[in-house]
Parts: structure tokens; sequence; C-alpha cells
């Protein structure tokens, strides 16, 4: 017994599998790319079929962070999973605690006082920024660019010094609440606010200069996985990977929630769909969320920054209720199923990075493996909320 | 004092004082190099880099290469015993022997051989053996691909390299780096950077390519094969690796202030400090690039090199030739 | 050809400005915050751990009711409350648990707490915070009728083991109060 290893070097299930699935003809080479691989961003695994450095066939293998959100919903009363939605999605924080709040005051026929709606258009767009920044540094890490994520980081540090006034945290944040959010917006956060915005504004070409403009970025992004509209479709991608695409389908603007239709802002859009485009949407909606921050910084009116006449006991009528919101990946879905008791009947999360990353498998395919890197680099994937 | 001259001068004497004083400088080199790299990252990216050890973080290498040293020495089940060992030692064994020829002042020099230009093309290549003995014998996937990007590469921009070379042998009529350098002393105007622009920028460029530097640096591309040829070695197999790799950077510079910017010569004075500061002038200048680039890819680097850096490099010595031709 | 060499002068033109942004970089002073040296300064808006708040003439005796609120509002379960009413050697029963679902916001006064209204006095034993099961939320704090619980702005916690990260409250209560009194007596 003792002279076999307890380990195979044969690979695992989900290996065999992919090998069984298809052996292609001649010599190829089956590699892991994770779940601990530079360029898969945490614990995404994605095993490929390597024919010298040629993409055959890929195929993402999930679940290394799987976390039960879902299930953990169904065990915890609608306060207490407040939390969890800071954890789905870390880097869009925001998104996620509106999709979810957003679901029950629907179920529950709750109003948010317009000073609260505001409130959460400001900080969830500054998050955006936030995840548009760090998705930046990192997929310019990924193409072996060092120095970006460092400056994103820059810009980043002040938006979380930011964030922290009202919320307390730096990513993770817990703010929001049925009914409104937890704490007004102070005088230092408006002015640090519109302190950023200036600074960020003349931050924005000098990211263009150091990364868009750069021949070899270029490159490494122009004609690269390039993902037609209909393909998108197909697949459920949405966000910026769908408007790569060129289709203008954006939550915010489509089922406008909140108080979004009182603000004027463009949907940028690319044209083919490549990675260079969905490069240039994200680049583009940095600088819409600071449009739309502006304007609800000039409008934000005076009023409660939560509904007093919030129930003490939270305890939904029977129904069921789908509420959703534009992330910084894509839509964000919260399906919802209450039975009338204090804990949620079922509750379904949309990531959008779960469809986002379905895309990939069938985009890798014949590219080299450096696009490949470049491709999965370009989907902007954060595992935890594919997982979930 | 005289006789002691004398022994020194003895031609084999010289040479194992030359070897022995190019391996101290290579490793202090890799020391301060190391240094280098991570302030100007620092500073780059506006932060201070090492300042924990020592004063400014001066001792920062020093604590890294204990650290290296003291690792233990893992290799991979299924490794080929040998190659992968004499791998890094072939890695950087060569790096002696590029810098014997190479005159860092009027007299400071380990060997004079009239073909030490050659002398050093050739050593330089047995790096890319190593590489691909590393990862051929690390039995591991990623090293593999590593491997045979490097060999792709380095056999590319070889050629490049040699021709924009032979541009400056040609216009200086010698192999010799002491003539070569003797032939640029008429002030900064005889550089031969200014009559070979061109052949300098190639030169420069498949030096990057060569040495595996940043935007170049495939077989280690971090992002895509983790650390490419390179990824089963600890402590000092990878030290190895990794002061080779600070060494050609010298070598090349070296090189390159020899053949393009007149060497030892310059204003004011003339004298191994001006090497000195060419050469750290022209590393500084690769540091710069590594933190400002993202990587090219695979094909993009081999079509550089076919499509553009050869053909101009080509047609470049054909002028050359023809002016040479000319003149006379 | 002629659009091949512009666009590569272009190309080539953009790593020069590349290497321009990095190189005004390079010149322009650190940002980075040196830890030991210096810190942040903006710690005053974080939210640490939680802390229990004194009443106003006696740093050592919390405010706190003993209503279990925070115990049972808390998701991760990391609170553990001890209490009894004078007179009565007994313990404070556990609410039954999931009674209150939303928290009563301190700053919206206009609503009566539920426990305000209790009229029984009760005396706090005993408050553990497990620190390692904490998510941070602050539903504890908002929960809380009358305001005992505050987040401290402890960032710089270490620990070799998890033990260190189970505090009790009511010992550094009192261990806070000492320390003040010991400045103000010096
Ligand atoms: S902050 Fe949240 S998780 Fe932490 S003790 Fe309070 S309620 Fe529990
Ligand atoms: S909610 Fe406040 S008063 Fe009630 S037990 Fe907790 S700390 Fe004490």
């Amino acid at each position: 017994m003792l002279d076999k290893p307890s380990f195979s070097l044969d690979g695992d299930y989900y290996s065999s599998r992919f090998s069984e699935l298809g052996k292609g003809e001649g010599d190829t080479l089956v590699l892991n790319l994770g779940p601990q691989h530079p360029s898969t961003h945490g614990v995404l695994r994605v095993i490929v079929e390597l024919d010298g450095e040629y993409v055959r066939r890929a195929e993402p293998v999930l679940g290394y962070i799987h976390r039960m959100h879902e299930k953990m919903g169904e065990v915890k009363t609608y306060v207490q999973y407040l939390p969890n939605m800071g954890r789905v999605d870390y880097l869009h924080a925001l998104a996620w605690n509106w999709a979810y709040v957003g679901a029950v005051e629907k179920l529950m026929g709750l109003e948010v006082p317009s000073r609260a709606e505001y409130i959460r258009v400001i900080t969830c767009e500054l998050n955006r920024i936030c995840s548009h920044l760090l998705w930046w540094g990192a997929y310019v890490l990924d193409l072996g660019g060092f120095t970006p994520i460092l400056y994103a980081f820059d810009d980043r540090e002040i938006l979380m010094d930011i964030l922290q006034i009202p919320t307390g945290s730096r990513l993770t944040y817990c703010y929001y609440r049925f009914g409104g959010v937890s704490a007004d917006l102070t005088e230092t956060f408006l002015t640090q606010t519109r302190n950023f915005i200036e600074r960020f504004k003349t931050r924005i070409p000098m990211y263009h200069d150091l990364v868009t403009g750069n021949m070899i970025l270029r490159g490494r992004c122009e004609d690269i996985g390039a993902l037609p509209a209909e393909m998108a479709r197909r697949y459920g991608a949405t966000g910026p990977v769908l408007r790569g695409s060129g289709v203008a389908y954006d939550v915010r603007r489509v089922e406008p929630y909140s108080v979004y239709d009182q603000f004027e802002f463009d949907i940028p859009v690319g044209k083919n769909g490549d990675a260079m485009d969905r490069y240039d949407v994200r680049m583009a909606e940095m600088e819409q969320s600071v449009r739309i921050i502006e304007q609800a910084l000039n409008q934000i009116p005076d009023g409660p920054f939560i509904n007093p006449d919030v129930p003490d006991r939270i305890m939904p009528p029977k129904g069921e209720v789908y509420f959703a919101v534009e992330g910084a990946r894509g839509k964000i879905g919260v399906y919802l199923v209450s039975d009338g008791t204090a804990r949620p009947y079922r509750l379904k999360l949309r990531a959008p990075g779960f469809s986002n990353l379905h895309v990939f498998a069938e985009l890798a395919q014949g590219t080299i493996l450096a696009d490949a890197v470049s491709i999965l680099g370009s989907l902007d994937l954060v595992i935890p909320e594919i997982d979930r | 004092m005289t006789q002691i001259l004398q022994f020194l001068m003895l031609p084999l004497v010289h040479l194992i004082v030359a070897l022995i004083a190019i391996l101290t400088f290579i490793a202090l080199n890799g020391l301060i190099l190391v240094y280098v790299e991570r302030k100007v990252a620092g500073f780059i990216q506006r932060r201070p880099g090492p300042f924990e050890v020592g004063p400014h973080g001066l001792l920062q290498p020093l604590a890294d290469a204990l650290k290296l040293v003291g690792k233990q020495l893992v290799m991979p089940r299924g490794a080929d015993r040998i190659l992968f060992w004499v791998a890094p030692l072939l890695s950087f064994a060569p790096v002696a022997i590029c810098l014997l020829p190479i005159p860092f002042g009027p007299y400071l020099l380990g060997l004079n051989v009239n073909l030490g230009l050659l002398l050093v093309l050739a050593f330089s290549g047995l790096n890319v053996l190593a590489l691909c003995l590393a990862g051929w014998g690390s039995n591991n996937k990623y090293a593999l691909l590593g491997a045979a990007r490097a060999v792709a590469q380095s056999v590319a921009y070889e050629i490049p390299l040699l021709l924009s070379v032979l541009c400056v042998a040609f216009t200086c009529g010698s192999l010799s780096f002491v003539d070569i350098t003797a032939s640029q002393t008429r002030g900064l105007l005889s550089w031969n950077v200014f009559s070979q622009p061109l052949a300098f920028l190639i030169f420069f460029v498949s030096a990057l390519a060569e040495t595996n530097r940043a935007p170049f640096d495939l077989p280690e591309a971090e992002s895509e094969l983790t650390a490419g040829f390179h990824t089963e070695y600890s402590g000092m197999g990878f030290g190895l690796f990794f002061l080779a790799e600070y060494s050609y950077m010298i070598v090349v510079s070296a090189v390159a202030s020899v053949l393009f910017l007149g060497g030892w010569s310059g204003p004011f004075f003339s004298g191994h400090w001006w090497m000195l500061g060419k050469i750290y002038a022209l590393i500084l200048i690769m540091m710069w690039f590594r933190w400002t680039y993202p990587r090219v890819r695979f094909d993009q680097l081999l079509n550089i090199c076919w499509k553009w850096l050869i053909p101009l490099s080509l047609i470049n010595l054909l002028g050359t030739a023809l002016i040479i031709n000319l003149v006379r | 050809m002629t659009t091949t060499i512009q666009k590569t002068m272009k190309g080539l033109w953009s790593l020069i400005v590349g290497l321009k942004v990095t190189g005004k970089e390079f010149c322009r002073p650190w940002i980075t915050v040196h830890y030991p040296r210096q810190e942040v300064t903006n710690l005053d808006t974080f939210r640490g751990h939680i802390d229990l708040v004194p009443v106003l003439d006696d740093p050592e005796k919390p405010l706190c009711i003993v209503c279990r609120r925070c115990e049972e509002v808390c998701p991760s379960g990391c609170i553990r409350i001890e209490g009894h009413v004078p007179g009565e050697e007994k313990e404070v029963p556990v609410r039954q648990l999931l009674l209150v679902s939303n928290i009563s916001l301190p700053h919206s006064a206009a609503r009566e707490p539920i426990c305000a209204t209790d009229k029984t006095l009760r005396v706090l034993d005993g408050f553990s915070l497990n620190y390692n099961l904490c998510s941070l939320c602050g539903l504890c704090v908002q929960s809380c009728p009358v305001s005992s619980l505050t987040f401290s702005s402890d960032v710089y916690l270490a620990g070799a083991s998890r033990k260190d990260f189970e505090f009790d409250l009511l010992q550094r209560l009192i261990d806070r109060a000492g320390s003040t009194k010991l400045k103000k007596a010096a």
C-alpha cells in the first residue's frame, strides 16, 4: 500500500475528464493554469490543452472559493445577511449591498428617502471607479507592466480613505440598510470627494499616456479575443464585456433604479469586442462615473438618510422579487423568495462574472497562451464572486 | 615593487588575477544592481524601495543573498539530476570569460586578444544553452515552455546583434576591443554611436532580448509561465540564474559602451570611471524600460526581429560597407 | 508602406511618452506611509472591533442594560453576554432568538427603543467578543438601544494565536478607566 503515493500525478477528476473529452491529434500538452497562478487573480483554475504555444482547448474549473453565500441567505435573518454582500464581490461591494437591500425594499414596499438615494449613487459610483482602477492595474500587470498598478493604487487609496468616512471599512463595505444607509455623509466626505474628482481628471490623461497609447499594450489587446455581440448574448455576458461588443446594455439606463434617471451620462460602447474595446469601455466608464458623481454632489438634497418607518422586524410579505443593479462587472441580480418569516426562503445571486467567464473557453480557442492570459484579464473576473 | 609588477605581467598570472578581479566585480555588482533595481522600481512607483535592512536598505541585497544561500535546494521528482544542477552553473560561468577581453580602462584589461568581440559573442551564446537545459531538466511544463521561448528568442536576436556589431567592426577595421576603443578617443564626436546610430539602437534592443530583460522577458513571463525556465529552482540555483541575468546586463552594457560609446574615453578625463559610468547609465535605462513597459507577445517579439531588426541591420551593414569602400 | 512606417513611428513615440511619465514620477517624492515611523492619520473614521461605552460619571461602569440585542443580531455570533438582575441571583435569560430583526438606529430617535421602557435593572457581568469571527458589519453597535457600544479604531492588532483576539470587553473598559485615572493623577 505504501509504495503508491497518496496523490496521483496523473491529475484529478477534472483534468482526467478534460483529457477524456477530446484528446486532440498530434503532440499536445495539458497544462493546469491555477488554482494558484499569477494571472488567475485568486483561485480560478483553467485547464488548457496546448499545441506548442497555441491553445487548443480551455476549460475553467470553478469552486475553489465557494462559500455558500446563497445557502447562508436561507439560515440568516434578513439583517444578518447584510455583511455577506460585501464579500461576494469585494471589489464592488456596494453594488451588491445595493442589489440586496433593493430587493428587500422592493418586496416590502419600503420607501427610501431621496438623500439616501443620492448617497447610494455617490458611494456606489466611487466604488465602481475603485474597482475599475484595480482591474486596470491588474490587467496591465497580467501583460507584464509592473508600475501602473501602483499608480492605480495611489488613486484607489484616496478613494478608500473617502469611502472609509461613512462606511468605516475599506473594502468589504456593509453600508446600505433597508430603507437607507447606515450613516450620513459628512462635510469632509463631500470636500474630499470634490478634491478627488479634480485630481482624478488629471490622472486619467496620465494613464492614457502611460498605458492606453503604448504600442506594446495595443499589440497585446487589439484584435485579441474579439467577442461578437451575438456570442456575448448567447453566454449572457453583461457589463463592460457586453458593451465592448457594441451593445449599449446598462441596467442604470435600460431599467433605471434609484435616481439614475436624473443624471446625464453616456454608455460607452466598443466596436468589435476585442480586449482593447473592453479596455476602452472601462476607461470611459470611469469618466462617466465621475460625471455622475459630480451631478449627484450638486443635486444632493437634505433630509433623513434612512427611512424612520423601517419596522423593527424585517419580515417581508410572502412573495418573490428580482432586483438588478449595474455592477462594475455587469448585471448583478438578487432573486428573493419570502415565505413571510424572518429569513428568506430562497436567495439567488446572479453574479455577472459567472457568465462573463464562460465566454473565455470559446474565445481562447486557437489563440496563443499569452493572448489567453490577456483575454482572461480583459474579462475582469473576481473569482469569489463567480463561486459565491 | 617592480618585481611584483613584472610577476603580475606574466600572462598566466595576469589571467588568473583578472579572472578573480572579474568574479569579485560581478559578485559585487550583483549586489549593487539588485539594490539599484529595487530602488529604481520603488522611486518610479513613488515608494522608498528597500528601507529596513541597513541605512536606506543598503544591506538588503546582502540579506537576500544570505537567504538564498541558506535555503534548501530542492529538485523536483523526475528531474534530470545532472542537467538540473549543471544548468545554473553553465548559465553563470561564461560571464567571467565574457568580461575578460573588455578594456575597462587604458590598462585595465584582462586579456588582449584581437578577436575579443568574437570571444564575447561566442561565450554569451552559452547562456541560452543553460536556459534550455534548465527548462528541459526540470521536468516541468512551464519550464519547458520557457526554455523553448528562450531558445527561439536567443537564436533570433543573435542575428541582428551580430549584424550591428559587424557594422562597428567594419568602420573600425578590427575585432579587438582595444583597437575599437582607440579609434574613438578623438573626442566625443568620434564615438561610434554618432556614425552608427541605427546600429546602436538595434544592438541595444537585441541586447535587451538577449539578456531576457523586460519588455522581452518572455522566458520567465510570470503572468503566463509563473517563472518560466527557473520555476523549479530554489535557493542558490535560482540565485545563480539571477546573478547571471545581472551579469549579462553588465556584459552587454560594457560591450555597448566599448563599441558605441567610446569605452573608457570621455571628455575632461579618460579612464575606468567613464567606462563604469557608461555601463551604469545603460543599465539604468534598461531598468527604466522594465518598470515602464508591458511585455510583448512571443510572436510579436519574433516579428520585430525578423521583419524589422534583421532587414534594417542588413541595410545598415550594406550601407556601411558601401561607404567604407567609397571612402577608401 | 508609408502608413506602416507612420504607424511604427507613432508607436515608437508612444514608448517615449511612457518613459516620460515614469521618468517624471521617478523624480517626485514618495507617497507611501512608512509604517513603524509614520502612521496614517485617518484612523478616527475607521471601524475596528467594538468596545463598551461607560456611563458619564463612572468610567468603569458600562452603559449596557443587558438587553442582549447585540448578541442576537450579530451575524457571526461573536458576542457572549452575562448579566444578572440584582436581588434575584438568576441569569438574564437569553432572548428568544430572532425576535428583533432590524436595527433601531440610535440616531433615529423618533422610535422608542424596546428595551429602554423595560425598567428592570440588570447588571453586566461579562461581555466577551470573539474578534476572530467578527465581520465588522456594525449591526451590534447600531442595534444597541442605549448606545453602549462603539467602534474602536484599533488597526494595529496582531497576535500569535486565536486566543489573542478573544476580548473581554468589560475588562478592557476597566483597564481603560484605570489608565485615564492614572493620567489624571499624574
Ligand atoms: S460588528 Fe457585526 S460581526 Fe462584529 S460583533 Fe458587531 S454584529 Fe457581530
Ligand atoms: S445591545 Fe447594548 S445594551 Fe443591549 S446587551 Fe448589547 S451592549 Fe448591552
